[in-house]
């Protein structure tokens, strides 16, 4: 991968005496005290982060943590002042107006909170804006557009207006619309705040389906920290206008760079970001294709359990071998032990989230196994494990 | 405060005035452009035989109401333009008609720029807030003494004292307009590498076209309450007929010549709003 977006010292300062503020703020001081001198607001600090190409890259924060202003100083919606956004290695922060304009038209879109729909125009002019302002052909806009409402599912409403529409669907036509101009750069500024959680949802999926095919690298704003974790691949958290901590969903859950984190993790619903892989743990196994009983035994008795996963040398998953059988075997003085293999032990991928498994977990007798798509056994999920990882243990961050 | 001389503004208003009058060949200029327009107005109103004209104005009517059927308003163009007719005011009406139409037109081309201007330049603003304040507010009789002085008697100081008293509504709803479309569809035109222009034409003027339209009505109806007064300077029309009448103290004919111009304002203004009212 490689990188789409540089930001180097990102900063901007609203109101009079900004050069003032400046001075004072490399020079250490705090907002309070620059706005109480120059009555300067600082917007972002000195922010740096990349993202790179064809990750969703998410900004989160509260309101006044100066996310919306990071975000439109990436497109210069707002002019920074100080500081450098290399867009594929070019300063947008230097461009002139008409390279400014190309480089808008050419790699980036821009979805918005409240859609920004044109209400005097249909769904089917609406999507077709961008690539009207590259003075692209009627009828290969017009193609294009049609395109882009099939691909959002909003087929068969090119002729309604904006306000014949719910919310979800204004934000659809909204996202055709940026994507129809096929941009590098998708910039999504609290795109799905003003929806509904339900349809909240189903964008958050329906956004992710459509970036497995499109690869595009998306930096999305979003206030929601459960939104954050769900949609991200790398998240960076403001406040105040500082950058707090960058880093994936798991790394800020596990390991908060400071209280603020801390506190804003504390809520998070941790089985929506947490797969079967984080809370594996090895499973006690004994080869059917070795060992016989009395082995089988004793491996049961060191570890202190009452059943354990047979598997063969190639480690596929057979099933579960039962104490009690094991000890009838032993009575009866049974060699193979493959006939005492019982196929009852549910089984689960590594990169299933928690969440679809917590009902199963609590009425199974038997730990879930994980294997691989050749039945490979993984590891095995216990409740206990499960448990601390929804509580904000440690878990395994790098599986 | 007693012993304090007295502010000579009126003579250095009346200097100016002087002084302006030098500019013979630019005022000249401006009168037979002025002239040429209301000219070409009236000629097109004086050739159309007025039942055609009638049948022209209720065709309008439908056309434009076609979304949103409104045949009291059709019912009531026949009754009132009949009454017109049958009064003996159709000539003196095509008069009024075309000074509330130069009038408009020029408030309109005139306006809708300085608008935009002050809608997208803060100093401008600044500016034209007052002036359109003191424009709006300062008594219209006074624009006729300038008037005469610059254009002479006639319709062409009444078309300039109209424009000057009924641009303002214009002019503000055109910056209110502008300045109302939300932020995120500047955003958004922005955001898509639009054009100063494309912004303008593509979101802007279309979002603000109701606020522009509510203006433009408003100015025409200023310009409506203007034929009156510019009766005075002779500018002809139905103002003229209620001029007389007073002068004649003749109610009957005062009233009679009054009724005839509210029902052109009415038409007029049922009229541009039936155009605003196309949603979509």
């Amino acid at each position: 991968m490689s990188t789409k977006i540089e930001v180097k010292n990102l900063t901007k300062i609203f109101g009079k005496h900004v050069r003032q503020a400046q001075t004072l703020l490399e020079a250490g001081k705090s907002k309070d005290e620059i706005l109480a001198e120059t009555e300067a607001t600082v917007g972002v600090d000195r922010a740096n982060f990349t993202v790179e190409d064809g990750e969703i890259f998410v900004i989160m924060g509260l309101s006044g943590s100066g996310k919306s202003t990071t975000i439109r100083m990436l497109n210069r919606l707002i002019k920074p002042t100080s500081g450098s956004v290399l867009i594929d290695g070019q300063d947008i922060a230097k461009m002139s107006k008409a390279e400014l304009q190309k480089i808008r038209r050419e790699k980036f879109s821009m979805v918005f909170q409240s859609f920004a729909l044109l209400p005097n125009r249909t769904i089917q002019e609406n999507t077709e804006f961008g690539l009207e302002i590259q003075g692209v052909e009627k009828e290969e806009r017009a193609k294009k557009a049609r395109e882009m409402l099939e691909v959002v599912g909003l087929k068969g409403y090119e002729d309604q207006y904006p306000d014949q529409l719910s919310g979800g669907m204004q934000q659809r036509v909204g996202l055709a619309r940026g994507l129809a101009n096929d941009p590098e750069i998708l910039l999504m500024d609290e795109a799905f705040s003003a929806l509904d959680p339900l349809r909240r949802k189903d964008m958050q999926d329906e956004l992710l389906d459509l970036q497995a095919n499109l690869q595009k690298t998306i930096v999305f704003i979003s206030h929601d920290l459960n939104e954050a974790l769900r949609i991200g691949d790398r998240i960076m958290i403001m406040k105040d206008g500082e950058v707090v901590q960058i880093g994936t969903p798991e790394e800020i859950l596990s390991h908060p760079a400071d209280d603020y984190v801390e506190r804003f993790i504390e809520d998070v619903d941790r089985s929506r970001v947490y797969t079967v892989g984080n809370v594996m743990i090895p499973a006690t196994t004994v080869n059917i294709e070795k060992a016989g009983p009395r082995l089988a035994a004793r491996r049961m008795r060191e570890n202190g359990i009452s059943s354990i996963y047979a598997i063969d040398s190639q480690k596929h998953l057979y099933g579960i071998i039962d104490a009690n059988d094991v000890r009838k075997a032993i009575k009866e003085d049974q060699k193979d032990i493959r006939s005492l293999v019982q196929d009852v032990v549910p089984t689960t991928h590594i990169d299933t989230p928690l969440s679809d498994l917590m009902d199963d977990i609590s009425s199974t007798p038997v730990p879930y196994a994980v294997v691989d798509d050749d039945n490979h056994l993984l590891g095995i999920i216990v409740r206990g494990a499960v448990l601390g990882a929804l509580s904000g243990n440690e878990v395994n961050v790098n599986v | 405060m007693f012993n304090m001389p007295k502010l000579p503004l009126a003579d250095w208003i009346d200097s100016l005035v002087d002084w302006l009058s030098h500019f013979e060949g630019f005022f000249y200029a401006v009168t037979s452009f002025l002239g040429g327009i209301i000219d070409a107005f009236q000629w097109v109103f004086d050739i159309i035989p007025i039942p055609l004209f009638i049948l022209i104005v209720m065709g309008a009517t439908w056309y434009i109401t076609r979304k949103n059927r409104r045949w009291g308003l059709l019912v009531f163009e026949l009754i009132g333009l009949l009454y017109i007719w049958n009064q003996g005011y159709w000539r003196d009406m095509t008069q009024t008609l075309t000074l509330v139409l130069s009038a408009s037109l020029l408030a309109v081309v005139v306006g809708i720029p300085l608008g935009i201007w002050a809608a997208t330049n803060k100093t401008v603003a600044k500016i034209v807030k007052p002036l359109m304040d003191f424009m709006q507010t300062m008594p219209a009789f006074v624009y006729l003494i300038p008037a005469v002085a610059f254009f002479g008697i006639g319709m062409v100081p009444g078309v300039v004292a109209s424009v000057i008293f009924s641009m303002p509504p214009t002019v503000r709803m055109t910056q209110l307009g502008i300045e109302q479309v939300p932020t995120e569809l500047i955003e958004a035109a922005d955001s898509f590498g639009s054009t100063g222009w494309q912004k303008l034409y593509k979101v802007q003027l279309p979002l603000a076209k109701p606020t522009i339209m509510a203006g433009i009505n408003q100015s025409m109806m200023l310009a409506l309450s203007m034929v009156v007064i510019a009766s005075m300077i002779g500018a002809m029309g139905l103002g003229t007929q209620v001029y007389f009448a007073v002068g004649r103290n003749e109610a009957g004919s005062g009233f009679a010549a009054g009724l005839a111009i509210v029902i052109l304002a009415i038409i007029l203004d049922r009229v541009t709003q039936a155009l605003n009212q196309d949603k979509h």
